[in-house]
């Protein structure tokens, strides 16, 4: 027998399932109150620097029906690009966001800090984008993608330069509507089906 | 800060696959195309702090968190402790460790849960806390019922806690449930079952732990929850001219 290894292997995801605000956004589940200071209320405190901005979306299965039970957990840098914990950072933007679905439109709404562009490993810099973690019923493992803007240059991000088909880009590009309003709606699957990440 | 290498590539295949046509709901809620797989970044290597001021003294303490101490829940007296781990063995100290569950007759305190159990008025079912510095964490609570769910003709939950982990990194971010040992309806369930390897799915079934349990109080159950580790080597930067 060869040598063992001494790794271990990584606990097996199971799906949210429908009633995960109850742990994790316990007001939205009707429990308010069941924490003193809930996780995740707003990715920024007051004083946070840069422009305030608004992403509005849905996330459609695929039958184009958008969920009611979605869960979706944001983390972000700060306007220059700073992540929380890193030198210089703004405290005054915690980076985590937690919001769901509305149980009855199906849309959500992130109100946060517009961030900067970040720094690339081995060189190189990242578009300003926003990490998002989608998870609900019928989603076995937590969803990874990312949303980008279409009013900053996002020519020479290293994550969409790594998109073959290139129509498939826009669906990380959240699409301006007005100042400091944004859209972004997350495809399952089927047409535009959003890009997913394996990071 | 210090650079402490990108984050050890997702094994997929210790996880279920998107599309488990026995869970129904993932028909039309799973990617068709392929993942998009990369290194990390920043964006994934870096994750929310939590400090200790955020958890109350009851927030571990399902038994009485919803009543503020007032009045226990019903049911059997469960403690449900472990470590969090990476893929290295190492502990993750100091993360956040939430759960929630569903009461002693399986119905759960959500304005959607419509099932006939009653609700027990002195049961929330949340409960979070941190790890120490050796990466335990523990809960008080009761032990959840089995429940029926809509999905084939007659599906069941086995008894199950749902836990949900940050480790130190964004790309760590986990949620899994844990069962009971010796819970008849785990093989019948296709939520469970969408772990395709028994083994793998036997690693989130908490065994009895008399050895934890409190005589004429409580029993244990132990369950231990991996994340994803860190790849550094001495090779992590690239040299010049290689
Ligand atoms: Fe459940």
């Amino acid at each position: 027998m060869v040598q063992k290894l001494e790794v271990l292997v990584e606990s097996a995801s199971q799906t949210a399932g429908p009633y995960v605000h109850i742990g994790l956004m316990p007001t939205y589940a009707g429990n308010a109150g069941a924490y003193a200071q809930e996780v995740g209320v707003s990715p920024i405190a007051e004083g946070a620097q840069g422009e305030i901005i608004e992403i509005v979306g849905s996330v459609f299965d695929g039958t184009g029906w958008a969920l009611r039970d979605a869960m979706i957990e944001s983390w972000q840098a700060d306007a220059a690009g700073r992540y929380p914990g890193m030198d210089g950072a703004d405290p005054a933007v915690s980076g985590l966001c937690r919001f769901a679905a509305d149980a009855v439109t199906g849309e959500f709404t992130l109100r946060t800090v517009k961030p900067g562009a970040t720094s690339a490993r081995g060189g190189g810099t990242q578009a300003p984008h926003i990490s998002l973690w989608i998870v609900a019923r019928g989603i076995n493992v937590g969803l990874q993608t990312r949303v980008y803007f279409e009013d900053e240059d996002n020519s020479t991000d290293p994550l969409l330069a790594r998109i073959e088909q290139r129509p498939r880009v826009d669906t990380l590009i959240a699409k301006k509507t007005a100042p400091g309003k944004y859209r972004f709606d997350i495809r399952l699957q089927g047409a535009g089906e959003t890009v997913f990440l394996d990071i | 800060m210090t650079d402490l290498g990108p984050l050890i590539p997702r094994n997929r295949e210790a996880h279920p696959p998107a599309l488990d046509p026995d869970y129904k709901t993932s028909v039309a809620r799973s990617p068709n195309l392929p993942l998009l797989s990369m290194e990390s970044s920043l964006s994934e290597e870096t994750g929310p702090t939590f400090g200790h001021g955020l958890i109350g003294a009851l927030d571990n303490n399902l038994i009485l968190n919803w009543t503020k101490g007032a009045a226990p829940a019903v049911g059997e007296r469960i403690l449900m402790h472990g470590r969090v781990l990476d893929e290295r063995g190492k502990p993750v100290p100091n993360t956040l460790v939430e759960i929630w569950q569903a009461n002693a007759g399986g119905r759960y305190r959500h304005k959607k849960d419509t099932y006939f159990a009653p609700l027990d008025p002195n049961f929330g079912g949340c409960g979070r806390t941190l790890t120490d510095a050796d990466g335990h964490y523990q809960f008080l609570t009761i032990r959840p019922g089995a429940y029926p769910w809509p999905n084939r003709g007659n599906d069941w939950r086995p008894m199950h806690i749902h836990v949900s982990v940050f480790g130190h990194s964004f790309g760590q971010r986990l949620i899994t449930q844990m069962y009971f040992e010796g819970d008849p309806l785990i093989p019948r369930c296709p939520i469970a079952n969408t772990i395709k390897d028994r083994a793998r799915l036997d690693q989130l079934v908490a065994p009895l732990d008399m050895a934890s349990s409190r005589p004429l109080d409580f029993l244990a159950y132990k369950f231990d929850i991996v994340l994803r580790g860190r790849r550094q080597t001495m090779f992590e930067n690239k040299l010049e001219g290689m």
